[in-house]
């Protein structure tokens, strides 16, 4: 201590603080708290997303091209091997079956690429997480709006796909903008629960490839999941088909496809797609936001 | 309030604290450094070794600060050294409440900002867009870095050899990529400000420039404190010194006597 006399001499650190209004350095906001101070924030979160997807490819030669290139080869290598080797179009004709898959793969790979940057978001960026403020719930909402804009040019891709093929644009096109605000909100809850995770585990980034690779096969993106699985138990088909993964992607074909109809989706399939969105964010921004004070110590 | 006749008679300078450290400990748990094996079998066997406790299972606890308390004061500059990792730049993020305490508390006055800024720039991105995204990561609102830019541009002196702003971060050599760090890192006015080591880099020129820039700072903030391995810009800045060694407060007191003490011990 100073040699200063004071008539504070012989409070302990902890009166001081309280007679000076002090508070605890780094304590966990409350939840509204929180919630304001990520609104405050919001700029951060849209410019941090943005600089990551120009990042990306920013020493290529072609550029940002590689945004619309990338998912298109991905679209004609599983078109290759499923379309034209493996004949998984089982019960759909061509026209329908290419932009069902490309459907299919894209919209799951949103997913996959914002639990897969979820995971890293905190472990990752841990020298920025030391060394400024800000809600950390930023970093995981970041990567997961730099996945939905990486979506959006893969929409492109799509929407060429689709009129390739005999789609042509209409109202039912419209639907895809609830689905793709249903889908983000569940991604962004996911990302939310896996930076958690991976800030206390690191270890996931190496174990959840399988994780997401086994969900992708099981959610139907490469087949459709009531006629390839007609002679199993009816409760296997239905269990796949409830899954958030598959509901966001049945809902995308159906709105985009016009030889995909209605039925083909499970009964109260909207309903469902709102509450996986709904439970999965508001999910995964609390149990986020209780660990946020320690995020620091890695 | 009762306390109200104190509070006005402590109301002139150096009398109302702004952080207090109540005794701190903080501690870094690194994964797999027990044996210095990284093969895949000194990791299997911490896994099977689950059940017990950190140690065993090769998590080593690294003590970085040990039980430090002090209350600094609004307007006092306060220096802290001691040797190479005796938990300074620690001792800086737990104030700042970037880093968890293991034990203890601090409590500060409003935010306390490390100026420093690196972390959130991006090699890949033009200085013109690190300018941005260095600024919304401290917090600065869009209109605030609008007003700014032209000045941390300038001050960076980064376009005196042609229009480099605009070209990504990765081209720079180091020591115009750290003049813009600083630039951008010292745009911010802070309430309580920590300053870790070297920041002031770059030729001479641009160390001149940043030191004056950082006795502005100092000016406009309420408490300073000043990581350096410099004494004579400790001397210079400081009037209060921490000294720091194996995560414990070895002396807290008036610059020129701690300085002097800590002269001996590293026998200059």
């Amino acid at each position: 201590m100073t040699a200063r006399p004071s008539p504070d001499e012989g409070l302990s650190p902890a009166d001081l603080a309280t007679k000076y209004g002090l508070t605890v350095s780094g304590a966990r906001p409350g939840l509204f708290e929180y919630v304001s101070q990520l609104w405050g924030r919001r700029h951060f979160i849209l410019a941090f997303s943005q600089a990551k997807l120009t990042a990306q490819y920013s020493q290529a030669k072609l550029g940002q091209l590689w945004q619309v290139a990338t998912p298109l080869l991905n679209a004609a290598v599983y078109y290759l091997i499923f379309g034209l080797i493996l004949h998984a179009s089982r019960g759909m004709s061509m026209d329908v079956y290419i932009p069902f898959l490309v459907t299919g793969v894209f919209v799951f790979t949103f997913t996959q690429s914002s639990v897969m940057a979820g995971v890293r978001a905190i472990s990752g960026n841990l020298g920025l997480v030391r060394a400024l403020h800000f809600p950390r719930a930023s970093l995981p909402i970041s990567f997961a709006l730099q996945q939905l804009q990486q979506l959006l040019f893969s929409m492109i891709v799509l929407f060429i796909v689709a009129i390739g093929f005999g789609s042509y644009p209409g109202m039912s096109w419209l639907l895809i903008i609830p689905v793709l605000a249903l889908q983000f909100l569940f991604n962004t809850g996911l990302a939310l629960i896996m930076a958690r995770m991976g800030s206390k585990t690191p270890d996931l980034a190496q174990l959840m490839p399988f994780v997401m690779r086994t969900w992708m096969y099981a959610s139907g993106v490469m087949f459709s999941i009531p006629i390839m699985l007609a002679d199993k138990p009816a409760w296997v088909a239905d269990l796949l088909q409830w899954n958030p993964a598959a509901i966001y992607m049945d809902l995308m074909r159906f709105a985009l496809i016009d030889g995909y109809d209605s039925g083909n989706l499970p009964p109260h399939v909207w309903a469902v797609a709102a509450g996986w969105s709904v439970l999965v964010a508001v999910g995964g921004f609390v149990y986020f936001w209780k660990a946020e004070e320690r995020y620091g110590r890695g | 309030m009762a306390d109200e006749d104190i509070l006005g008679k402590n109301a002139g300078k150096g009398h109302i604290p702004t952080v207090i450290a109540d005794g701190l400990h903080i501690v870094y748990r690194v994964n797999g450094a027990k044996t210095g094996k990284g093969s895949a079998t000194a990791a299997l066997s911490r896994i099977v070794k689950r059940g017990s406790d950190d140690a065993a299972r090769g998590v080593r606890k690294v003590h970085a600060v040990k039980g430090v308390t002090f209350t600094a004061y609004r307007g006092e500059a306060i220096g802290l050294i001691g040797s190479n990792g005796s938990g300074k730049s620690t001792l800086l993020r737990a104030i700042a409440g970037l880093l968890p305490a293991e034990k203890g508390k601090v409590f500060t006055d409003g935010q306390p900002s490390l100026l420093g800024v690196n972390a959130a720039l991006m090699n890949d991105l033009t200085g013109e867009r690190n300018v941005i995204l260095g600024g919304l990561a401290m917090g600065m609102s869009r209109e605030q870095i609008r007003e700014r830019y032209q000045e941390i541009v300038d001050f960076s002196g980064i376009n005196e050899k042609g229009d480099f702003i605009t070209l990504p971060m990765r081209t720079y050599s180091s020591g115009m990529a750290a003049r813009l760090r600083f630039s951008i890192a010292a745009a911010k006015d802070h309430d309580v400000l920590m300053i870790d080591e070297a920041l002031a880099t770059g030729d001479r020129k641009f160390q001149k420039r940043s030191e004056a820039r950082i006795r502005e700072l100092r000016k406009e903030a309420g408490t300073v404190f000043l990581v350096s391995h410099n004494n004579k810009s400790i001397r210079d800045t400081c009037d209060r010194v921490l000294w720091l060694e194996r995560g414990e407060l070895r002396m807290d007191g008036p610059t020129a006597e701690v300085l002097k003490e800590y002269e001996k011990f590293t026998g200059k």
